[in-house]
């Protein structure tokens, strides 16, 4: 309990689709069993369609969210354009590993979707850098375990991004609703070519 | 034991902090001023370890006075949590961390609007509606859940304060010796009377 991931609380994951990618985090920031706020989203955007989730000790995802924000945003004036999913999540991987005997405490998720091919990317992080690369979903958070129930039995292969937002939402809203950590609403980001659209659920608040 | 509390309204965030100052199990002092102002329309309250509150508390005072000095004009209430969120987030890593808790509290200068931040010693950031540091944390939360609207009146804020305050004098087996209630509003920030006589009644 007094693990420095579980503190906080939360949950992050993301999915493939057919063309398309979705990535989705609950709201709920707490101290222990108390809850402080219900409106602290764990899912942050660098560029046109890269996406980053962040769960783990509320401070590190501030902290890591926003040197990310400061690293993309150099790399786009030096580069003079927005950095690629691939990219990105080795930039990622590189900046936790250089934390390697102090990391920061949280499970990054990165999602979006290939700038010249189109093709969906999805990975996922420990908290010193290794990658964990998918081709279906990436779960992380207090709330794996539910996640790996709900993702492994809804999602299938070549969803639309339509069928995408309900497998999506269904996995995140049913997996917190059985964790005491997270929950009090949601954040779903589904990333399509040209296209990003950002819906707020309600989710159960108690 | 030391008491936090922050509500915002329509046009206004209240902040209020108990004045006993302790140490150990002794009161020092019965009018101890747990707040500090950053600029004209920013408070912030503090709690935690003895040298570390007012140190600190006072660090960020000086710089965000530093800052409207420099640029003739004032930082933001979110820029200024952000900014006080990054000093204790790189001291949180350092050989000895400041062991504070703020809640702190504004009108943005530009838009009027109210805004209420709730920071801890590991450096979680949180803008809320309404916050407490701890033992305040488990009495009031649940009230202000129950009776707390965005658009309330000062008049509103104060009485909910009060209802905190009686909450609080009711359950904590330590006289914390009432509270110092400040107010921030576009016109800047004032001391509120806060009525310390009023006997609270057990259950």
């Amino acid at each position: 309990m007094s693990s420095p991931f579980s503190i906080n609380g939360g949950a992050c994951v993301a999915m493939v689709g057919k063309d398309c990618v979705a990535i989705a985090c609950d709201l709920r920031l707490g101290l222990q069993a108390l809850t402080v706020s219900n409106n602290f989203p764990k899912v942050f955007q660098y560029g046109d369609n890269v996406f980053l989730g962040l769960t783990g000790l509320a401070t590190d995802v501030s902290t890591v969210s926003d040197l990310f924000r400061y690293k993309v945003n150099m790399y786009r004036l030096r580069e003079e354009r927005h950095i690629a999913p691939r990219t990105f999540a080795n930039l990622v991987s590189s900046s936790l590993y250089e934390r390697r005997f102090g990391p920061y405490f949280v499970s990054p998720v990165v999602a979006g979707l290939d700038p010249t091919t189109g093709a969906p990317f999805i990975c996922g992080f420990d908290s010193i850098g290794c990658i964990d690369f998918a081709k279906d979903f990436i779960v992380s958070g207090t709330a794996t375990e539910q996640l790996f129930g709900m993702c492994e039995s809804l999602w299938e292969p070549d969803l639309g991004p339509d069928a995408l937002f309900e497998t999506i939402s269904q996995s995140l809203l049913n997996a917190v609703d059985r964790d005491a950590l997270s929950g009090w609403g949601a954040h779903v980001y589904i990333i399509e070519k040209d296209k990003v659209t950002k819906r707020l659920l309600k989710g159960r608040q108690d | 034991m030391e008491v936090l509390l922050g509500i915002t309204g329509k046009d206004f965030t209240l902040i209020a902090a108990s004045k006993a100052a302790m140490r150990g199990a002794t009161i020092l002092k019965v009018s101890d001023d747990k707040t500090r102002q950053l600029n004209k329309h920013t408070l912030m309250a503090f709690s935690g370890e003895a040298g570390d509150t007012v140190q600190f508390a006072e660090y960020i005072q000086a710089n965000a006075q530093l800052y409207s000095m420099r640029n003739e004009t004032d930082l933001s209430p979110s820029a200024l949590a952000n900014f006080v969120r990054g000093e204790l987030a790189s001291s949180l890593r350092s050989r000895k961390p400041y062991n504070v808790n703020l809640l702190l509290g504004g009108v943005d200068p530009i838009t009027h609007k109210p805004s209420l931040y709730w920071l801890d010693y590991l450096a979680s950031l949180a803008p809320v509606p309404y916050a407490a540091h701890g033992y305040a944390q488990y009495y009031c939360l649940s009230l202000l859940d129950k009776h707390h609207q965005p658009d309330i009146s000062l008049e509103r804020g104060m009485e909910l304060l009060r209802l905190c305050a009686d909450e609080l004098k009711r359950r904590l087996p330590i006289d914390f010796k009432g509270l110092i209630v400040k107010v921030v509003t576009k016109d800047g920030i004032e001391v509120k009377p806060f009525d310390e006589d009023a006997v609270v009644r057990g259950t």
